[in-house]
């Protein structure tokens, strides 16, 4: 592609208030870039990334030091920081974007969530060769949607040194979340080892990074609390399967520092605002390898958006953020004081940590981290009457188990019961139940609606993101008729071997569960079923088919993959053009693994039928199985994998070709 | 024959300046040593996409690197393993000997191929060349094992042997961490030897020859460094024990150990 034929020019556009603070402090951020003469001290505040606007965008992908926790490593970086800088598209350009490679070995960026042509998703071996050494590539698509994004790199573990950066696309129309200064706060997990030297010891010893291993010392302290039998008979039964409940995360901060914006806690990224404001704020989680619970002690957060898509207005004290998810939140300090942003591992071997003041130099407490999760009998996906029925484990009243882990046990309002019932439904309550427009769409004559052309089906455009003006697509009665009959899958049999550890026999939704170590912790935790979409669904179209995965895995060995096989093995997971799947996702492992879908949305089958959140990336716990709709309206070759980078690269991978 | 000795006397040379280079580069940082190699952006691999899972893992343990005191003696003790491979396919090299008085005895060298068996979670099935190489006659072996993960986390090895000169032996490895806290360790440890054959040239008997066993103390100062101490019982049976006897050595002993468990 020639970059003559693209019309480059940046956009010239009165800078709001809030947009000139912003551009003040990307300013600030360049000329901070000065690496050279930087002095190897421990904790230098890195360089904040700046924003960069407009349709054309020049990025040039090299080797950086960085000093993050007192040695002096090397981090990939964009445009000379780590994360690179936050790029603001607008919804209906199309923008170009020169990736020039200054490393000694290819790179690439994908970037996260956008629906664009295949040859411009940026995964090397899939939909474009890469980006080799001194080479420069061209991106170029449209933007058709809008929100928060974000991109990282597709080559190797690049992602893992720092090749990261936020997307923020303003939309066409007026935005209808209203606030008067925004942020962007990205999460990752640094460490000073390869990653490589990571990826080697977790395949040489799973529990390398893991100081959470069943011992003595805490088989001690427990039996002091649960007693000494039902301690026993637990560690056993875990024993006698060669796992532990301690298996919270695969790399922890034994090696990680955690970062919001690249900031280490000790640097204390901040955020500047007068009290009385809207402050909008864009989590993206892009690490590698992490889990966050995020809160701000003292002001709680209204979720306004899940992957880019806004979804009705709940506000929380705490919220799970999977990786590559994206969550923006309001909140709105009346206090002209400081608020700790603190985001807790799941594993709570560490925090990231960041503030909102009123003034530079202000800070707030920071709290102590929650006591730390652990694996319950349920995770295993075991079925309660057998267990009941094993040694040892018959009247003891399920000491240790986390009952509250269990869906529906904790609420009951009607959301949750959906949530908790509707992934293991299939598919036939779904058009059935909550539709509040059904006399628009019985109203609506065939082919009179905009939205109505089914206009991707020939591929050319994806379907548009749900808005305001989005129309939806009105099921065409003869292809759903047979479609619902049609709608079926095949369970897919499992059995255990060196790439299968555990097939849970006992499976539920669990979509009111916030997740693991949140439970009935005295805050208000956003669960996937309070995700309501604001606006309906495009394709209203039922399914026409079902496919099956289960996420596998040994973590002994550490070898993941769907189905039980790793991704050289498997074949693709073929998708005719135009047609309409439901995903069933069963985790036959005891870790949550982030499944995310490139080019494509994944309508999160929450209960909530036409305003199912649209996501791009679904955390599946533990012997959770998940459903989700997807539209293949977007034709080429696309990633499907485990977002968790080590998983990923140990198997958890599929394509998918949409033809 | 000469050059397969040469072989071996190779690998085991590579494998103790592997874990001695870890040693030197372990620093007393817990819980991670940092990584004290060259850059991630520099030299990590280009996997791309299709050849993602199949990178290739080189790893070198030294279970054993002790000194073994008692009030008579002092002998040196290794027992390591390393391997280079895939997931699905392995070459496994492991390398066990001690040191007395300037001679070499119990020198135990193998290599082998190593693949998980199909619908065993935590067993590998291993085959390959076995060599006796020290100061006694050298003996060439096939050997056939398992290994792997029991229930309940015990590391377990039986290998069956079929040496050149028609002999048969066997050999059960097993072991178990159990952890005190989350680095203090105690290891149980044991290695039993079985053959069909008297071998007068390497004074070893048939049936059960010998047992070595040991409680082992570590402490992981980092994952790769651990130094230990602990106690070992060793014994000879039935014939072995015999010509054990007949050269005037003792036929077991219980002796103190020191030493370190490295790996990289
Ligand atoms: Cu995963």
């Amino acid at each position: 592609m020639s970059r003559n034929t693209l019309k480059s020019r940046t956009r010239t556009r009165p800078l709001s208030r809030r947009r000139f603070l912003q551009t003040i402090a990307s300013a600030g951020a360049i000329t901070a870039l000065d690496w050279q003469g930087l002095p190897a001290f421990a904790n230098t505040p890195q360089a904040r990334p700046g924003m960069i606007e407009g349709n054309h965008f020049e990025l040039a992908i090299e080797s950086v030091p960085v000093n993050i926790t007192g040695h002096q490593r090397i981090s990939t970086a964009i445009n000379g920081s780590t994360p690179g800088p936050t790029l603001r598209w607008r919804e209906g350009d199309t923008i170009t974007a020169s990736v020039t490679n200054r490393l000694k070995v290819p790179t690439s960026i994908h970037w996260h969530g956008m629906r664009i042509p295949t040859g411009m998703d940026g995964v090397p071996g899939l939909s474009f060769p890469g980006i080799a050494p001194g080479q420069t590539f061209v991106y170029s698509f449209p933007v058709l949607q809008n929100g928060t994004y974000w991109y990282h790199s597709h080559s190797g573990f690049q992602e893992q040194t720092g090749l990261i950066g936020a997307i923020i696309i303003d939309r066409k129309e007026k935005d209808p979340i209203e606030f008067d200064r925004e942020y962007v706060i990205l999460l990752s997990d640094w460490s000073d080892s390869n990653p490589q030297t990571i990826y080697s010891n977790l395949k040489q010893d799973s529990d390398y990074y893991n100081y959470h291993r069943p011992s003595l010392a805490s088989f001690l302290s427990e039996a002091k609390q649960k007693g000494f039998g039902s301690t026993l008979s637990e560690r056993l039964m875990w024993a006698r399967m060669n796992m532990s409940p301690g298996d919270i995360a695969d790399v922890t901060g034994a090696t990680y520092t955690f970062l919001i914006n690249g900031q280490a806690p000790n640097t204390n990224w901040t955020g500047l605002f007068q009290s009385g404001e809207r402050i909008r704020l864009r989590f993206i989680n892009g690490s590698s390898m992490t889990f966050f619970d995020i809160r701000i002690p003292g002001l709680p957060m209204t979720v306004v958006q899940s992957d880019g898509n806004d979804v009705e207005p709940v506000t929380v004290d705490e919220f799970r953020i999977g990786l590559a998810e994206t969550y923006d939140v309001i909140v709105q300090p009346k206090e002209d004081s400081a608020y700790t942003i603190f985001a807790q591992t799941e594993d709570r071997s560490g925090y990231a940590r960041g503030t909102l003041a009123t003034r530079e130099g202000m800070i707030a407490p920071v709290p102590a981290m929650d006591p730390r999760p652990t694996r319950t009998m349920m995770d295993m996906g075991m079925d309660m009457s057998k267990m009941a029925r094993m040694s040892g484990m018959s009247g003891m009243k399920m000491a240790g188990m986390d009952m509250s882990s269990m869906p529906g046990m904790k609420k009951d309002s009607k959301a949750d019961m959906q949530g908790m019932d509707m992934s293991s439904m299939q598919g036939m309550k779904m058009d059935g139940h909550d539709m509040p427009d059904k006399k628009m769409q019985n109203n609506a004559g065939l082919g009179m609606m905009p939205g109505m052309k089914m206009g991707s089906r020939d591929g050319k455009t994806p379907f548009p993101q749900p808005g305001p003006s989005t129309m939806p697509i009105i099921p065409d009665a003869a292809t759903s008729a047979t479609n619902m009959n049609s709608a079926n899958s095949t369970p897919v049999k499992m059995h255990p071997g060196p790439k299968v550890a555990m097939v849970a026999t006992s499976t539920s939704g669990q979509l009111s569960n916030p997740g693991a170590g949140l439970d009935n912790n005295g805050r208000r935790v956003l669960t996937y079923s309070d995700l309501r979409a604001r606006y309906r669904g495009v394709d209203q179209r039922p399914p026409n088919r079902e496919i099956e995965l289960h996420l596998t895995g040994n973590m002994e060995r550490f070898i993941w993959g769907f189905n039980g096989q790793t991704y050289p093995n498997a074949d693709p997971i073929n998708l005719k053009l135009g047609e309409r799947v439901r995903i069933i996702l069963i985790n036959d492992t005891m870790m949550e693994h982030p499944i995310h879908l490139h080019g494509l949305w994944s309508e999160l089958e929450n209960g909530h039928g036409e305003f199912n959140p649209y996501k791009h990336t679904i955390i599946v716990k533990p012997a959770e199985r998940v459903s989700y709709l997807v539209s293949a309206d977007t034709p080429g070759e696309w990633a499907y994998h485990c977002h968790l980078l080590f998983h990923m690269t140990s198997g958890m991978f599929r394509k998918v070709v949409v033809s | 024959m000469k050059n397969a000795i040469k072989l071996l006397r190779i690998t085991a040379f590579i494998l103790f300046v592997a874990a001695f280079n870890q040693h030197a580069n372990a620093q007393a940082t817990p819980p991670d040593a940092p990584d004290t190699g060259p850059t991630p952006a520099i030299t990590q691999p280009m996997k791309s996409m299709p050849e993602m899972e199949n990178h290739v893992f080189l790893h070198a343990m030294l279970d054993q690197f002790e000194g073994r005191t008692n009030t008579q003696s002092t002998a040196f003790r290794w027992d390591g393993e390393a391997w280079t491979g895939t997931d699905m396919n392995r070459l496994w090299i492991k390398s066990e000997g001690t040191i007395d008085k300037g001679s070499m005895s119990d020198g135990d060298h193998e290599a082998l191929y190593d693949r998980p068996i199909p619908h065993m979670r935590y067993f590998d099935a291993q085959a390959g060349l076995r060599a006796d190489l020290d100061s006694g006659p050298t003996r060439l072996w096939a050997a056939f094992g398992i290994e792997g993960l029991s229930p309940y986390s015990f590391e377990i090895a039986p290998t069956l042997y079929i040496s050149d000169g028609g002999h048969i032996g066997g050999r059960i490895e097993g072991s178990k961490d159990l952890l005190i806290t989350q680095r203090l360790i105690l290891q149980p440890q044991a290695e039993l030897n079985f053959y069909s054959k008297d071998d007068p040239g390497r004074k070893l008997g048939s049936g059960l020859s010998d047992l070595d066993s040991g409680l082992r103390l570590r402490y992981e100062i980092n994952r790769k460094f651990a130094p230990y101490i602990g106690y070992v019982y060793t014994g000879e049976y039935g014939d072995t024990a015999t010509y054990t006897r007949q050269s005037g050595e003792p036929t077991s002993s219980s002796t103190f150990v020191f030493g370190l468990r490295l790996w990289r």
